[in-house]
């Protein structure tokens, strides 16, 4: 039993936990950029964590459901319809064989989890279903999906619909949005200035912001210190001898605009890397549209791993929530 | 060389050998990046190694980050003292160089080249001071080259060759990345020359494109059977420059998966190769002829 896909939204793909292992072939981790959003999504509607669901960017799809499924949609708020009915968020409903799911206008936040009780149950890929089109891997056929897909659904355990998650269970970014950096990797490549300048000024995510990096713009150029370049590095200041890119490091390109590697990151390349994001906050960045303002605030290790283990909690206040 | 330590935020390290690109720094990271993969230290969960450096990805809950970079730093003296050689293979990879998919490509994106007037290749062989660009492909292809690091996307192959350091082809990236290079593309940045594993942004200069697939999902051809990528850290490439039709002869193999590469195992030892690197590299090249 299946869904149809009648209107695909703009970008929609089947996302999972993603596939760890690859990353030194350069094939990346993938999966929900906002994995708290699809971990709970999951949950409401009595699936494993990781089961795939889809992550639906900016514009929901209209698909035409084969049988009866349990449905929940977290993450941004981009409400959901049966047979144009409204649904609540961070809800399980019901949508009943031959009804069709649609979505309301844009609310917050940018990316919608949608599970479906049993899960999208396409071929896996190197233990994962999700989508990394540049590789043809996972999704259907490597790609997002298209109108006119019909997507398999697995098994589905029969529990009830109405499940909810209370609001301070909820994680959307703030406004401005603070993302928090552990300085490393080329950190000493720039100036004392720079290192400032970059903490201090007020940026925004542009409009190159996808699932490989999220790029922002506003700050002032980034100076670096002298040097002659080393061998093989390349002449721009910014290059280093290619390296290994972290999930979440930032780089900066000719020193101008951010870029913020995310799930389907490339692997290595080129350019100095100033830090990276904590994984706390990576999820929260899939939720950031075009547009909005960032501050990036300085963290040590000891504040890295506390909001880690704050994100934990709340993860398992979910879990106890919905026992 | 002087090793450096440092973290990628809560969940990696990041282990540089050397700023600057040597094969000495090549062997010290991958000895090390292997030593870590042998002590299987609990909480890893991936190990990438790079040109001149690598990074341990771990879980932060099974393991301190002031952990995990103690047990690393241990294991630099095995490094230091583990052999620079290697057993490897030796594959042949046909390019077509200046060919007219690269070169529509590099046309369309011209004003984001250093130069706008002439070719990627006419811009390369200039500034490494050849007189023509034949003399410039024939330095290219004629001695062979190591890969020194898999990654960017899908298996894509960094190659450094394996000559003195004043022979070595050194260019810079386009000014700005190109936002399409041709499947299969022959690149070059820095020191390093690429192939393009699939079609998609790159800021590499285009030389030319070779037939053979490297990245397969589907596992069609039948040296990737065992796995989608065909590279790894380690491996030797011998270019071989080929004309059109050559080029339309292999594509017809590809296009039915009976395409075989020539590959031969081979030794290489970086201390040999040090003392006599004509020597050595005539020996590599040779064990394709047997191939």
């Amino acid at each position: 039993m299946s869904l149809k896909v009648i209107q695909p939204g703009l970008s929609t793909s089947i996302q999972d936990l993603g596939r760890p292992g690859y990353f030194h072939l350069g094939i990346p981790i993938g999966g929900a950029m906002d994995r708290f959003a699809l971990r709970v999504a999951n949950m409401l509607v009595g699936n494993p964590e990781g089961a795939a669901g889809l992550e639906v960017v900016f514009m929901g799809p209209t698909i035409e459901f084969e049988r009866d499924a349990l449905v929940a949609v977290t993450g941004a708020d981009l409400p959901p319809k049966v047979d144009g009915v409204a649904q609540e968020g961070w809800t399980a409903f019901e949508v009943k064989a031959g009804q069709t799911l649609s979505f309301d206008f844009l609310k917050s936040g940018a990316r919608a989890y949608v599970a479906i009780g049993g899960g999208i149950d396409t071929p896996p890929a190197l233990g994962s279903r999700s989508t990394y089109p540049i590789g043809a891997l996972g999704g259907v056929d490597g790609r997002n999906i298209q109108a006119g897909d019909v997507i398999p659904l697995g098994e589905a355990d029969t529990i009830e619909a109405g499940l909810n998650v209370p609001e301070n269970l909820r994680r959307l970014p703030g406004k401005p949005t603070e993302l928090r950096v552990l300085p490393g990797l080329y950190w000493h490549r720039l100036t004392p200035a720079a290192q400032e300048g970059f903490f201090a000024d007020d940026w925004s995510v542009a409009l190159e912001a996808d699932r490989m990096g999220y790029r922002f713009k506003g700050g002032k150029p980034l100076e670096f210190v002298e040097r002659e370049q080393p061998f093989g590095a390349g002449a721009d200041p910014s290059n280093i001898v290619d390296g290994c890119y972290s999930y979440g490091s930032i780089q900066v390109p000719g020193g101008l605009e951010p870029i913020v590697l995310h799930r389907d990151a490339v692997s290595g390349g080129g350019y100095f890397t100033l830090g990276a994001i904590i994984s706390a906050d990576m999820d929260l960045i899939g939720q950031l549209p075009p547009h909005t303002p960032v501050k990036f605030r300085k963290v040590d290790m000891d504040e890295a791993l506390a909001a880690r283990a704050a994100r934990k909690k709340m993860l398992a206040e979910v879990r106890t929530h919905l026992g | 060389m002087k090793t450096r330590y440092t973290y990628g935020g809560d969940e990696h390290i990041y282990i540089e050998m050397d700023d600057e690109m040597s094969l000495d720094a090549f062997f010290k990271s991958l000895s090390m990046s292997n030593a870590v993969r042998e002590a299987n230290i609990k909480g890893v969960t991936e190990i990438c190694p790079a040109n001149a450096s690598f990074q341990v990805r771990f879980d932060p809950d099974v393991i301190a980050p002031d952990e995990m970079m103690a047990k690393i730093k241990e294991l630099e003296h095995r490094a230091e003292n583990a052999e620079k050689r290697l057993t490897t293979r030796i594959i042949e990879i046909p390019v077509y160089y200046q060919d007219p998919w690269t070169h529509e490509t590099l046309m369309r994106f011209r004003e984001r080249h250093q130069d706008p007037s002439g070719t990627d290749l006419d811009y390369a062989a200039r500034i490494n001071g050849f007189d023509s660009v034949e003399a410039f492909i024939e330095a290219h292809h004629s001695q062979p080259w190591f890969v020194s690091m898999v990654g960017f996307v899908a298996g894509l192959p960094f190659l450094y060759q394996l000559v003195e350091r004043e022979k070595q082809l050194q260019v810079p990236k386009y000014l700005r990345p190109r936002t399409d290079t041709p499947k299969q593309t022959v690149g070059y940045g820095g020191c390093f020359s690429c192939i393009y594993s699939v079609r998609g942004a790159g800021g590499y200069q285009m030389f030319g494109v070779t037939p053979m697939p490297i990245f397969d999902p589907k596992q069609k051809q039948s040296y990737l059977s065992d796995f989608m990528v065909f590279f790894k850290p380690g491996d030797i490439v011998k270019w071989k420059p080929i004309d059109r039709a050559e080029y339309d002869r292999i594509l017809t193999e590809v296009e039915a998966d009976t395409y075989v590469p020539r590959i031969a195992e081979v030794e290489f030892d970086l201390d040999a190769f040090n003392a006599d690197m004509p020597g050595t590299n005539a020996k590599l090249m040779e064990a394709l002829n047997v191939a």
